[in-house]
């Protein structure tokens, strides 16, 4: 009798752990293929409280803000009947889940524009941009390079691989190791946009890494290494060097004499509705931006004297 | 189908009285024979969605984006963000062969030797101490693999040979560390099966301990270790984030083993969350994961060729 119990329950959980096999696998292709709309967020309107959820997806870059928030918000007791969930993934990842419906918020480092080219241009005009903070990046090189100012030519003739000594500029006889982004990164595309002005090839002997630890930490061993960081990840272990003479400080960022900067995106699709408003709203509201904004080392939009549009225009 | 073999097990057994009163091993049959077949579904199903989805992306880049097979396969440059975007990934291919092989080279006598002390030389203490420690290396993650690797042996490497550090050798080195308890595991199983007549007849015809292990033991068992090396290769093959860590991933075939390389898992891991569903750069990436998927057949077509051959 024990024994036919035994089997009962193990085959309870078996079609328990086959159903949720299931339901995952099926979710994922829906995620995948773009075909199946999850409706995650579906806001329930009625009444003065707000409820429903929320999911954001997408940029890492911009994680540790909305993911900080979203703890703020959800303890707020104006806003307990909502809940949001955050997911990292990556720019691309974000705008696809948002713009086929499966995120809310999808959370971007450039713009959507220019992640949306050619057949899927479409896509990026059913988009409302949402800027919700300023992310700058500065050139670092290992701590032995005596070179502290770097013009933008110098950059190019680096990254595109004319220049290999430290020597043919300034430094001593020591080889030059790039530690680059991947070329799909939105990191990096904003350096070669605003830093260099033109695309970087691969160039053989070059480094890649995604994650910014990871970078700062090859940087800061590797003898002759030279990369770029946000502000946020800049400490005593590398050293940042001068673009055209100017530092990549806040005041000079936010002057816009520091041309190396971008925004960091939350997209919906379409105008948010009332929750994804609510929330936004919130992100925007000076007690986030003031603090945890620049707590965590992003620069609130609200105090940026210039602004650029998705082709790179600078209005004052 | 079960109900005539019910049928006639109660018709033989108890008559017509007891018809209707089903017996408990027969129940446990039948939930028995139910419970495995949706267990063997749930698997079959699986890996068939897999193997469809992943086809299904990764032919696209062929049939919507025009990318032809040759050029994929054979093509020495890899810039998907270009304006003329290029998708050739044979340094990918380079390196994730280089690397497992190279893994494989360092871990395989490591493995097979550590399992012939264990087995042959000092069973007891092998059985019970140094066996659960190379399984435990089983069980550590790899991101502490990486993260290791970029810690202590690219620093090492950088100090001791020209270059970054960085590179196949670094990736190998880490590989080789993942796949030791595999290999040393399914040597020790070979090796511990063997019968002990072959062994003792050997020593009976005057021959010394590592006389019969190098010729009678390991050559017995040759197929089974191979077996080993092989699934720790498929392994190696498929790992990404330790390698993707102490690699570099440059796209170009290195001109040392301690420059920059790429391997078909690191780039993907790379660049899939930066790109969008869709777009050609993302399916590019889909069929970097079918031809690994297809590597990791032939890897199983050779581990069933090699047990064929044990079992002759």
């Amino acid at each position: 009798m024990k024994k036919v119990l035994l089997v009962v329950v193990a085959l309870m959980l078996t079609i328990g752990l086959a159903a949720c096999g299931s339901k995952n696998e099926s979710s994922n292709n829906g995620g995948t293929s773009n075909t199946g709309n999850a409706g995650t967020g579906n806001a329930n309107t009625g009444g003065a409280a707000l409820s429903g959820s929320l999911l954001a997806a997408g940029s890492t870059a911009l994680q540790p803000l909305v993911e900080q928030v979203s703890k703020k918000f959800m303890d707020d007791a104006k806003y307990s009947g909502i809940t949001v969930q955050v997911q990292g993934g990556g720019s691309g990842t974000g705008l696809t889940q948002v713009s086929a419906g499966q995120a809310d918020l999808g959370n971007s480092d450039i713009f959507a524009e220019e992640k949306f080219v050619d057949a899927d241009a479409d896509k990026a005009k059913e988009l409302v941009d949402h800027q919700v903070a300023v992310v700058a990046m500065a050139t670092v090189v290992n701590k032995e390079i005596s070179v502290d100012n770097l013009t933008k030519q110098q950059l190019v003739d680096i990254f595109t691989g004319k220049v290999t000594n430290w020597k043919d500029l300034g430094g001593k006889d020591q080889k030059i190791t790039i530690v680059n982004r991947p070329s799909s990164s939105g990191t990096r595309k904003t350096f070669e946009k605003y830093a260099l002005g033109t695309k970087s090839e691969d160039i053989q002997g070059s480094i890649q890494e995604d994650s910014s630890g990871t970078v700062k930490k090859l940087v800061a061993e590797t003898p002759g290494a030279i990369g770029y960081l946000a502000l946020s990840y800049l400490d005593d272990t590398v050293k940042t060097v001068k673009y055209e003479g100017v530092e990549p400080k806040e005041e000079n960022i936010v002057s816009g004499n520091y041309p190396v900067w971008a925004y960091e995106h939350v997209y919906t699709k379409g105008e948010p509705n009332e929750v994804a408003k609510a929330f936004i709203d919130y992100l925007m509201s000076d007690e986030i931006q003031n603090a945890d904004v620049v707590e965590l080392g992003y620069i609130p939009v609200g105090k940026m004297q210039v602004k650029r549009d998705a082709a790179g225009n600078i209005t004052k | 189908m079960e109900r005539p073999a019910v049928k006639d097990n109660h018709m033989e057994q108890q008559g017509n009285r007891a018809r209707k009163v089903v017996k408990p091993h027969v129940v446990e049959e039948w939930v028995g024979k139910v419970y495995t077949a949706i267990c063997i579904l749930v698997l079959v199903v699986t890996i068939g969605a897999i193997v469809y989805f992943v086809s299904s992306r990764g032919l696209t880049t062929f049939i919507k984006d025009g990318v032809s097979l040759s050029g994929l396969l054979g093509g020495l440059k890899w810039d998907p963000e270009a304006d003329i975007p290029l998708y050739g990934a044979l340094p990918f291919i380079f390196g994730s062969f280089s690397t497992s092989l190279l893994a494989a080279l360092i871990a395989a006598p490591l493995g097979v030797c550590a399992a012939v002390f264990m087995t042959q030389i000092m069973p007891g203490i092998g059985k019970r101490i140094l066996q659960p420690v190379i399984e435990l290396l089983a069980g550590i993650p790899s991101v502490v693999f990486g993260f290791v690797g970029l810690s202590v042996i690219v620093p090492a490497l950088r100090s001791i040979f020209p270059g970054q550090g960085i590179g196949i050798a670094a990736g190998a080195i880490v590989l080789s560390l993942m796949i030791l308890p595999t290999i040393t595991t399914i040597a020790t199983d070979a090796l511990a099966g063997l019968s002990a007549g072959l062994k003792e007849g050997s020593y009976a015809l005057g021959a010394t301990r590592w006389q019969t292990i190098y010729r009678i033991v390991i050559p017995t068992t040759l197929p089974a270790l191979l077996t080993g090396v092989v699934l720790g290769m498929s392994r190696a093959f498929g790992e990404a984030l330790a390698v993707q860590m102490v690699i570099g991933n440059s796209p170009h075939i290195p001109h040392s083993l301690f420059e920059s390389a790429s391997t078909l898992t690191s780039v993907i891991t790379l660049d899939m969350g930066n790109t969008v569903m869709g777009s050609a750069h993302n399916n590019a990436l889909w069929s970097l994961a079918l031809i690994l998927l297809a590597m990791t057949f032939v890897f199983v077509f050779v581990v069933r060729f090699l047990e064929r051959r044990k079992n002759r």
